[in-house]
């Protein structure tokens, strides 16, 4: 097994040049158009989790008639087990910063915001800091876009964009109904351009070595590279940047500690992967020609034989039964089901057989709740429960 | 402008709808109910109940198609194999969610959530209760509206109600996940904080979450006693919204067999408020000429213009809370039901040989702010309490259900006597403009001695429903007593529903507008959708409601208040004219500040 070990790492998003104003200047010297271009061919994806190709979020609020755009940067880090935005807002926040101006080049947007966690209020005066010297840059070349921070208050769910935008406008953090999509309505209604912190580190990355460079890396539909935070049972916790596609396997090798047993692939909201599939997984976005292959927005949750995956669920679970807005049935009910649900089977209150109710209740919340926080609890709880449903019962 | 028609199919079927549709409205247009529980056709889209969810061709998820526009080309299931699991799940867990003791449940009967279960079968409760994890209380301090969050399905039809409709926001979401629920300021009780006790969040609710405060129990028990002497008042829209309790289509005119219902319930005494909404004009109407008189001959700086109706309790209060400053504005004038309940236990009382201790006044009404303005500590001008029990149009339709009546083929009958005597410009109170009209109607009149310059006595300018509606009646050739207003242009506006009064009131504020006189209900429609009508409301069923009124009044054979006799007996017998002494006394009040929480 170890002759397939491929673990690629890489050194790009923390490499600190200090050249942004040479970039951004290169940046705001091309057409819209080709920096889109050049995105589009990086095959760059949403680092958040969701994986939205970068470039076509950019064309398509680009080509929208409005009178008010926004570039936002979701520094809302919320899913449990990651914590690499924190550390890139906090290292390389003007990386951060010149792709936000170079979004408002090509959209045409006058203003940005970071919206940045509550837990994160420490990073703000540094961070306002670089937003001062670089309005202080824009001011000189007269180019005219204001960023500011928007400090989230700690609610989870106001990482979904949407919830976000209701946030920011000074509203209950509720995701709203889509369509539409923030490139077309988005905060204050106006079309708006929202990725992820270290998405825009990435373009900072494209812009400055070009699409070859990123495209280089990786695997097909999964180019270019990424930062992982890594957690648990790890002798070496902490943030990597790896190439994307490598095997589950090869990830275990490099950071388990030996006694492995299940990998929590994209943190509460994400998959479990019990150590029999790890050779079968590879880590990066669905594609048509790959096999199991599991998105993440960075958290990699390494769990040994001495903890108990009961324990692990209830904790999940815990999670979103507090973090849910609680606006939509499917969610906001079917958590404290799944909650409520487990303890009473492993009490013997409820037959073995409710795991089963339950998780065809959670197919449900896959295709009815609201947003993608209602959807995606059922990645946890059936991987959790189809690979170790003895120790949800015993 | 024409919309563009778009091609879909629905569930196999093919069918042209407009373009930018939602699918449950193209559903609907075809034939196909889709059901739903945060949808409301008063409200904004939530699309958080996810019960109207259905199956679109190529979606990996389900959509909601109260939220979902049409597309050319889709394919919509409303009713697959995975929609029908989805959405029993979810009713399933609704109900997981909720205190389903039913049989004793006020909305038992006339519940959305119940409704569902039933259609859906739902016969095993598989999910584990949540109920009695959490820790609810009833909320009864409102002397008008019961709050029970055991009962409550989160669909925030309150919530867009309070705010989209009345522009009040007392309820509100607060918490978040299993914690999340419907509240008001710093949780405090619903009597300590901003509401009105319009009763709109009551008529929205699709369960029992919220309710009016009812006394039915009250009301029998006085009914039965044979001390007491039960009077029973019923306002105008009772007539034509009663119906639809009791088996008949909105916008059907009961007035006889609501009389008939009543005496065969019992009580005493069956009268009419619209003789106090004629009442109403008379005082009111002098008041407002009385306001010009001293802005415009006397030039008195401190005579409070525009002058605003005072006939509409949660419009009162909500004034109270929002607007304090302009509670001068108001006419003084009690409602119409406070000024009959003053008169049942003094002229009433007298005229009848009764002992005003032993009446009961009881009044049935559209509204359950009507409950709250009954119990105000300064309602007690008769020396009594002048109105004892207020019941809600459904309130009654229970009383005449549990009494055995066949409603449907009751006899018509007429209002008994003194203060059973009304005219059509009564009647139209209980629309929205209907005052106004009123008003107009008589205040013309007296003042030029001519009848207003509509045809058929038909102020159409403040008919309608409309948001806020301007209009202006120009004074020519006045009588010589009232020479002064000869060209003056009388500047009205009409609003309802308490987010188009905010409208009025800041353009009041910002000095924009000149109006004289002011009619403002609290809620959509007027009276006729008030907080406490039959259940369901919508725009298309307060239009029938107020084709209705409008029908009635044009049916009297009297339609100015002016002209009402038993209104001109009582000016000659009791209470010599208006804005006399007596009348300041009885039918005139005061209004209270509020906070603003």
């Amino acid at each position: 097994m170890a002759t397939s070990y491929q673990l690629k790492r890489a050194d790009f998003i923390f490499k600190n040049e200090n050249d942004w104003e040479q970039v951004l200047s290169k940046i705001l010297n091309r057409t819209s158009q080709d920096l889109i271009n050049e995105l589009i061919s990086s095959e760059l994806k949403g680092r958040g989790g969701a994986g939205f190709p970068t470039g076509l979020k950019w064309k398509v609020a680009s080509e929208l008639e409005a009178p008010e755009k926004y570039v936002i940067c979701n520094a809302d880090e919320g899913e449990p087990g990651t914590f690499k935005d924190r550390e890139i807002l906090e290292r390389v926040p003007y990386k951060v910063l010149t792709a936000m101006v170079a979004c408002a080049h090509v959209i045409g947007a006058k203003e940005g915001y970071i919206y940045l966690r509550g837990e994160y209020k420490f990073l703000e005066p540094e961070l306002e800091k670089v937003i001062d010297e670089f309005e202080y840059y824009l001011k000189e070349i007269n180019f005219d876009f204001k960023i500011r921070v928007f400090m989230g208050s700690g609610a989870y769910i106001c990482g979904e964009e949407t919830a976000l935008f209701e946030s920011m406008e000074g509203k209950r953090g509720e995701p709203r109904n889509k369509p539409p999509y923030p490139t077309n309505y988005g905060y204050n209604g106006a079309p708006t351009v929202i990725n992820n912190v270290e998405t825009l580190a990435h373009t900072f990355t494209i812009f400055k070595y070009g699409a070859k460079k990123f495209y280089d890396l990786g695997v097909q539909y999964s180019r270019g590279t990424k930062l992982f935070s890594v957690s648990g049972d790890t002798p070496k916790p902490g943030i990597y940047e790896l190439e994307l596609g490598m095997s589950l396997q090869d990830f275990v090798f490099e950071f388990g500690d030996g006694d492995t047993k299940a990998v929590q692939v994209g943190g509460a909201s994400g998959f479990l992967v019990p150590r029999k599939k790890f050779a079968d997984t590879a880590i990066g976005f669905q594609g048509k020609l790959t096999g199991i292959s599991l998105p993440t927005g960075g958290s990699m949750m390494l769990f040994n034989s001495s903890r108990s995956m009961y324990n692990v669920l209830d904790n999940y679970l815990e999670f979103f039964r507090e973090e849910s807005c609680g606006q939509c049935t499917p969610c906001r009910v079917g958590c404290q089901q799944l909650l409520l649900g487990i303890k009473a089977v492993k009490r013997g209150e409820k037959p073995a057989s409710y795991l089963d109710k339950l998780l065809s209740l959670t197919e449900t919340m896959q295709v009815t709740a609201k947003c993608g926080l209602g959807q995606s609890v059922a990645n946890s709880f059936s991987s959790i429960v189809e690979n170790f449903r003895e120790e949800m019962i015993y | 402008m024409t919309t563009q028609k778009i091609n879909i199919t629905l569930n196999g079927y093919n069918v042209k709808v407009d373009k930018g549709t939602m699918i449950l409205d193209a559903a609907k247009e075809n034939g196909i109910i889709i059901p739903t529980l945060c949808y409301h056709k008063d409200l904004c889209v939530a699309g958080n109940c996810r019960v109207c969810v259905v199956e679109v061709a190529g979606q990996k998820r389900l959509s909601a198609a109260c939220a979902t526009p049409c597309e050319e080309g889709m394919e919509v299931m409303t009713n697959s194999l995975r929609v029908r699991n989805s959405r029993k799940h979810i009713i399933e867990l609704l109900l997981s969610e909720h205190n389903a003791d039913c049989t004793k449940c006020y909305r038992n009967g006339s519940c959305e959530l119940q409704e569902l279960a039933s259609e859906y079968k739902i016969m095993t409760q598989d999910f584990i209760e949540l109920v009695p994890f959490k820790t609810y209380t009833i909320d009864m301090f409102s002397p008008s509206i019961i709050k029970d969050d055991s009962k409550c399905i989160r669909c925030q039809r309150c919530v867009r109600t309070c705010s989209e409709l009345q522009g009040v926001n007392a309820l509100t979401v607060s918490h978040k996940g299993d914690l999340m629920k419907i509240t008001t300021f710093m949780e405090k009780p619903m009597s300590a904080v901003v509401c009105t006790n319009c009763g709109q969040c009551v008529n929205h609710c699709p369960t029992g979450a919220l309710v009016e405060k009812n006394y039915i129990e009250e009301v029998w028990e006085a009914i039965a006693n044979p001390d007491k002497h039960v009077v029973v008042q019923t306002a105008p829209a009772v007539r034509i919204g009663l119906g639809e309790e009791l088996g008949f289509m909105p916008g059907t005119r009961n007035t006889g067999k609501m009389v008939a219902a009543l005496k065969r319930l019992g009580f005493d005494s069956v009268l009419d408020t619209d003789f106090t909404a004629d009442l109403t004009i008379m005082e009111e109407g002098t008041e407002l000429l009385g306001r010009l008189k001293k802005a415009l001959v006397d030039k008195d700086p401190d005579v409070k213009l525009p002058m605003a109706t005072s006939c509409s309790p949660g419009w009162i209060k909500y004034i109270e809370h929002m607007y304090p400053e302009y509670l001068g504005n108001l006419s003084t004038c009690k409602s119409p039901q406070q000024m009959f309940g003053a008169l049942v236990k003094t002229y009433y009382a007298k005229a009848r040989n009764l002992d005003p201790s032993k009446i009961v006044s009881v009044s049935i009404m559209p509204c359950t702010a009507k409950k709250f303005e009954a119990a105000r500590p300064e309602m007690l001008d008769s020396g009594y309490r002048d109105v004892d029990y207020v019941l809600t149009t459904r309130e009654l339709a229970i009383m005449i259900k549990q009494a055995g009546i066949n409603f449907p083929a009751l006899e018509e009958a007429k209002y008994d006597r003194l203060m059973g005597d009304s005219t059509g410009a009564g009647v139209i109170f209980g629309a929205t403009g209907g005052v106004m009209e009123a008003a107009l109607r008589t205040a013309y009149e007296i003042v030029t001695g001519r009848e207003v310059p509509f045809a058929n006595l038909e102020i159409t300018p403040v008919r309608g429903m409309e948001g806020v509606r301007e209009a202006s009646v120009k004074i020519e050739n006045p009588k010589k007593e009232w020479a002064f207003l000869d060209n003056v242009e009388l500047k009205c506006v009409v609003a309802h529903g308490l987010v188009n009064a905010k409208t009025v009131m800041d353009s009041v504020k910002s000095g924009k507008a000149d109006y004289h006189f002011i009619e403002i209900m609290a809620c959509p429609g007027g009276c006729l959708g008030g907080g406490g009508q039959p259940i369901p409301t919508s725009p298309e069923i307060r239009k029938k409601r107020a084709e209705a009124i409008y029908a009635e009044d044009a049916s009297m054979p009297v339609r100015k208040s002016h002209e009402n006799q038993e209104v001109i007996k009582l000016y000659k017998d009791f209470l010599k004219e208006p804005n006399g002494e007596l009348s300041h006394k009885l039918l005139h009040t005061k209004y209270t500040r509020r906070e603003r929480f």
